[in-house]
C-alpha cells in the first residue's frame, strides 16, 4: 500500500517534471509562431552560406551599419577565410584585421543625414531572432507617402531606404479594402520589377544574409556545438561510472 | 601498510593535535551523520544547490575579472566576455544556465520539503533557514540579473524597484534612496555589483552553512516520514541510518553526474532556452527611452510576479506578493497535522498538494507572458485576452493562497484521515 501511493506520487512528480521539459522544449516554437514570421531556414555551420553572406553584408550593409562587436580577425576564423582573403575582398573601411567591423559613416554624419543613427547589428539576430530579420528582408515596398519612398511590412515605416533593391527589385503593396474611418491596410506584397535575382535566388541571398547576422550575434555556437558533443559523452560516462561506484559501495545496505 | 598510508596517517594525526575540533567535524558531518537510507529521488536537490551555489561563486569569480560595473561599460564588456576572452562565452553561460538550475534544483527542493513534511518538529529551524536561504537567492538573482545593464535589464530593475513605492509614507524616497537616482543608472549599477557579487554571496554562504548546521542537530527526514533516532542499535547507531560518507556522497556524485549532463546539454546546445534562460531584450543595451514590448522578470520570478499582476491595486499587489512568499515562512505552525510523509496522510492532502503544484507553475506560465498566445490558440483570435487572463490568474492566486487556509484548516480541525506511520523505514535504494 505504502509503495503504491509512494509510486503514485512519483509518477505525478515525473508528469509534472514531463509537462515542464514539454512545455519549455515547446516555447521556442511558440515563440517562432507568436511572430507569425516563416522559418528563416538558416544553417551558421554552413561555411559557404556564411562567407555568401558576409559578402552581401560588406557590400550592401557595412556602408551604414557597423559590427563592432565582431573583428575581421574573428570573422576570418569563423568563416574559414585567410587574412588575404578578408584584406582583399571583405574589408572595404580600411581598418586593421584585428579591429572591429565598424562602417566607415560617423554617427554625426548618420544623424546629419537619416535623422537617426543606423543601428549596430552585432545583436540583431539575438534580439529579434533569425525569422524576424529574414521576413524584414524580404518585407520591402515601394510607397510614396514615406519620406524615403519605401516602407516595410514587418517594420512599418522604417527610416531605412531598401538597400537591396537591386537584387530583389520592387515590390508594391496591394491593399485591403479600406473599412470606414480606419487607415487602409496592406494585405499582400507583390514583385512589380524583378530585380537582378529571381525570387529564390534572392530567398537564398537573405537567407545567406540571416545565416551570417547570426553568426555574428553568437559566434561562441560555433566552438560550442564543435566541443558539446564531446563533453555531454564525457559526462554520461562520467555518470556510469559513479552508477557503478554507487551500486558497490550499497551493496552492504539492507 | 605502505609507506604513503604511514605518510598520511602521519600527517592525519598532525593536524588532529593541532585542530582536534577538525576530526570532529568530520564526523559529525561526514563519516558519523547517520542518513536515513531511504532516500529516494527528491532528495538529490539539497546537495546540487549546493554544487549550483559553488559553481555560480567559482564562475563569478573570473566574470568579475573582466566584467565592467558601469553604465557605460557593462554592456559592453559582456560581449568582450562572449568573444575575446578566453572561453569567456562558457564561463558566462555556465553562470547564466546555472542561475535558472539554481531555481530549479531549490523549487523542487522545497517541493520535497512539502511532500514529506520535511518543516514539521523539530526541523522548523531548517525549513526558516531555508526560506531564508531562498529570500537571500532571489535578491542574488535579481542584482544579477541588472548587471549585464541589457534592456530588460534596465526595465526590469525599474519595474521591480518601484514596487517599493507602495511602502505608505517613505515609498517615493525609499525608492531613490535603492536607486541612489531618479531611474536605474550608474549608482544603482555600481551598488548592485558589490551587493551581487560581495554582500549577498557572504550572507548565503553564512545561511548554507547554519542550514546544513540545524539539519545536522536534529537529523535529516525521509520519504517515510518517521524519525530513525528512535530505533538505534547497541551500538548508539539509528538502525535505518547510514553514514553520509561513503554512501550519500557517492549516490550524490551519480546524481551529480545525469545534472551536469543536462546542463552541459543547456550550455551547450540551447544556452538561451527559448528567450527562458537569456532573453531576447536583453540583447539590447540599456535604453531608458525605449520600452521592451513586454516587461517581465526572468522565468523564475514569474509565479510571483504573476501574482504581483493579477491583483489590480499596487499596494495589494506588493501586498499579496510579500505574502506569498511569507505564508512559505509559515507552513510549519500553519499545519497542524501528525503524520510528515505524504505517503501516510490524507487524499485531501495529498489533492491539495498536487493543485498547489500545478497552481504555482500555470502561475509562472501567466507571470513569463504566455498564456495570451494560450488564449488564442483556445478562444480564437477575437478572445478578450485581458479579461479572460484575470479571471483565470485571480482564480490561481486564490488556489495559492487556499493552500495554506486548507492546511490550516484541514489539520486544525482534524479533518484529516491519517494512515498508521511504519515504525520504521519501509524501503531502501
Amino acid at each position: 500500500m505504502t509503495d503504491k501511493t509512494c509510486r503514485a506520487s512519483m509518477r505525478a512528480l515525473a508528469a509534472l517534471l514531463l509537462a515542464l521539459v514539454v512545455a519549455l522544449a515547446a516555447s521556442p516554437a511558440a515563440f517562432a509562431e507568436e511572430g507569425g514570421y516563416p522559418d528563416a531556414n538558416i544553417n551558421v555551420h554552413d561555411q559557404a552560406s556564411l562567407q555568401r553572406g558576409a559578402r552581401l553584408f560588406m557590400n550592401y550593409c557595412v556602408g551604414c551599419h557597423s559590427l563592432k562587436y565582431m573583428r575581421y580577425s574573428q570573422m576570418a576564423q569563423g568563416l574559414g577565410l585567410t587574412e588575404k582573403q578578408v584584406m582583399d575582398n571583405l574589408d572595404f573601411t580600411g581598418a586593421k584585421f584585428g579591429q572591429p567591423i565598424v562602417s566607415a559613416m560617423s554617427e554625426a554624419d548618420a544623424e546629419k543625414w537619416f535623422n537617426k543613427a543606423p543601428p549596430d547589428l552585432s545583436l540583431e539576430v539575438s534580439a529579434k531572432g533569425a525569422d524576424w530579420v529574414a521576413a524584414y528582408l524580404k518585407s520591402f515596398y515601394l510607397d510614396p507617402a514615406t519620406p524615403s519612398g519605401w516602407n516595410n511590412t514587418v517594420f512599418p515605416n522604417v527610416a531605412m531606404p531598401f538597400p537591396l533593391w537591386q537584387l530583389q527589385g520592387e515590390q508594391v503593396a496591394v491593399m485591403n479594402p479600406p473599412e470606414d474611418g480606419q487607415p487602409a491596410t496592406v494585405k499582400s506584397l507583390k514583385l512589380a520589377h524583378q530585380g537582378s535575382m529571381t525570387p529564390a535566388q534572392y530567398d537564398r541571398a537573405v537567407r545567406d544574409l540571416t545565416a551570417f547576422l547570426a553568426y555574428v550575434s553568437t559566434p561562441d555556437e560555433l566552438p560550442r556545438s564543435r566541443i558539446g558533443a564531446w563533453v555531454v559523452l564525457y559526462l554520461v560516462l562520467f555518470t556510469l561510472f559513479a552508477l557503478v561506484l554507487k551500486k558497490e559501495y550499497w551493496k552492504d545496505v539492507h | 601498510m605502505g609507506a604513503v598510508t604511514q605518510w598520511f596517517n602521519d600527517l592525519t594525526q598532525w593536524f588532529n593535535d593541532r585542530a582536534p575540533g577538525l576530526g570532529v567535524a568530520y564526523k559529525k558531518h561526514l563519516s558519523e551523520y547517520y542518513a536515513p537510507k531511504n532516500f529516494n529521488f527528491m532528495y538529490y536537490f539539497g546537495s546540487l544547490a549546493l554544487l549550483v551555489l559553488v559553481n555560480q561563486i567559482v564562475t563569478g569569480i573570473f566574470l568579475t575579472m573582466f566584467y565592467t560595473p558601469t553604465a557605460s561599460g557593462a554592456f559592453d564588456s559582456v560581449q568582450y566576455i562572449m568573444r575575446d576572452v578566453h572561453w569567456g562565452w562558457l564561463v558566462r553561460y555556465m553562470h547564466e544556465t546555472g542561475a535558472s538550475m539554481f531555481f530549479i534544483v531549490v523549487y523542487l527542493h522545497m517541493f520535497r520539503g512539502l511532500m514529506y513534511g520535511s518543516y514539521k518538529k523539530p526541523r522548523e529551524l531548517v525549513w526558516l533557514l531555508g526560506m531564508l536561504i531562498f529570500l537571500a537567492l532571489m535578491a542574488e538573482a535579481f542584482m544579477g540579473y541588472v548587471l549585464p545593464w541589457g534592456n530588460m535589464s534596465f526595465w526590469g530593475a525599474k519595474v521591480i524597484i518601484t514596487l517599493f513605492s507602495a511602502v505608505p509614507v517613505v515609498g517615493e524616497q525609499l525608492v531613490t534612496w535603492i536607486m541612489g537616482s531618479f531611474v536605474p543608472s550608474d549608482p544603482t549599477l555600481n551598488r548592485f555589483f558589490a551587493l551581487h557579487v560581495v554582500a549577498m554571496p557572504l550572507v548565503l554562504l553564512l545561511l548554507v552553512v547554519l542550514h546544513l548546521g540545524a539539519l545536522h542537530e536534529v537529523g535529516s527526514n525521509n520519504p517515510d516520514g518517521v524519525e530513525i533516532k528512535k530505533h538505534k542499535g547497541p551500538d548508539g547507531r539509528p538502525l535505518d541510518g547510514i553514514p553520509f560518507h561513503p554512501y550519500y556522497t557517492v549516490k550524490d556524485l551519480f546524481g551529480v553526474g545525469v545534472f551536469l549532463v543536462i546542463c552541459a546539454i543547456v550550455i551547450f546546445f540551447e544556452p538561451t532556452v527559448g528567450g527562458f534562460f537569456l532573453e531576447h531584450d536583453n540583447s539590447i543595451p540599456a535604453n531608458d527611452l525605449v520600452t521592451p514590448a513586454s516587461i517581465k522578470p526572468v522565468w523564475y520570478f514569474s509565479p510571483f510576479y504573476a501574482i504581483l499582476r493579477m491583483i489590480p491595486s499596487k499596494g495589494f499587489g506588493v501586498l499579496a506578493l510579500l505574502a506569498s512568499i511569507v505564508a512559505l515562512f509559515l507552513v510549519p505552525w500553519l499545519d497542524c497535522g501528525k503524520v510528515k510523509s505524504i505517503r501516510y496522510r490524507g487524499l485531501g492532502y495529498k489533492v491539495a498538494l498536487t493543485i498547489f503544484a500545478i497552481v504555482f507553475v500555470l502561475l509562472a506560465a501567466i507571470g513569463a507572458d504566455l498564456t495570451p498566445g494560450w488564449i488564442v490558440d483556445i478562444f480564437g483570435p477575437n478572445a478578450d485576452i485581458t479579461s479572460i487572463e484575470n479571471l483565470f490568474g485571480r482564480t490561481l492566486v486564490v488556489l495559492y493562497f487556499g493552500y495554506f487556509v486548507f492546511l490550516w484548516a484541514y489539520t486544525f480541525f482534524g479533518w484529516e484521515k491519517t494512515k498508521p506511520v511504519p515504525e520504521r523505514v519501509t524501503t531502501h535504494d
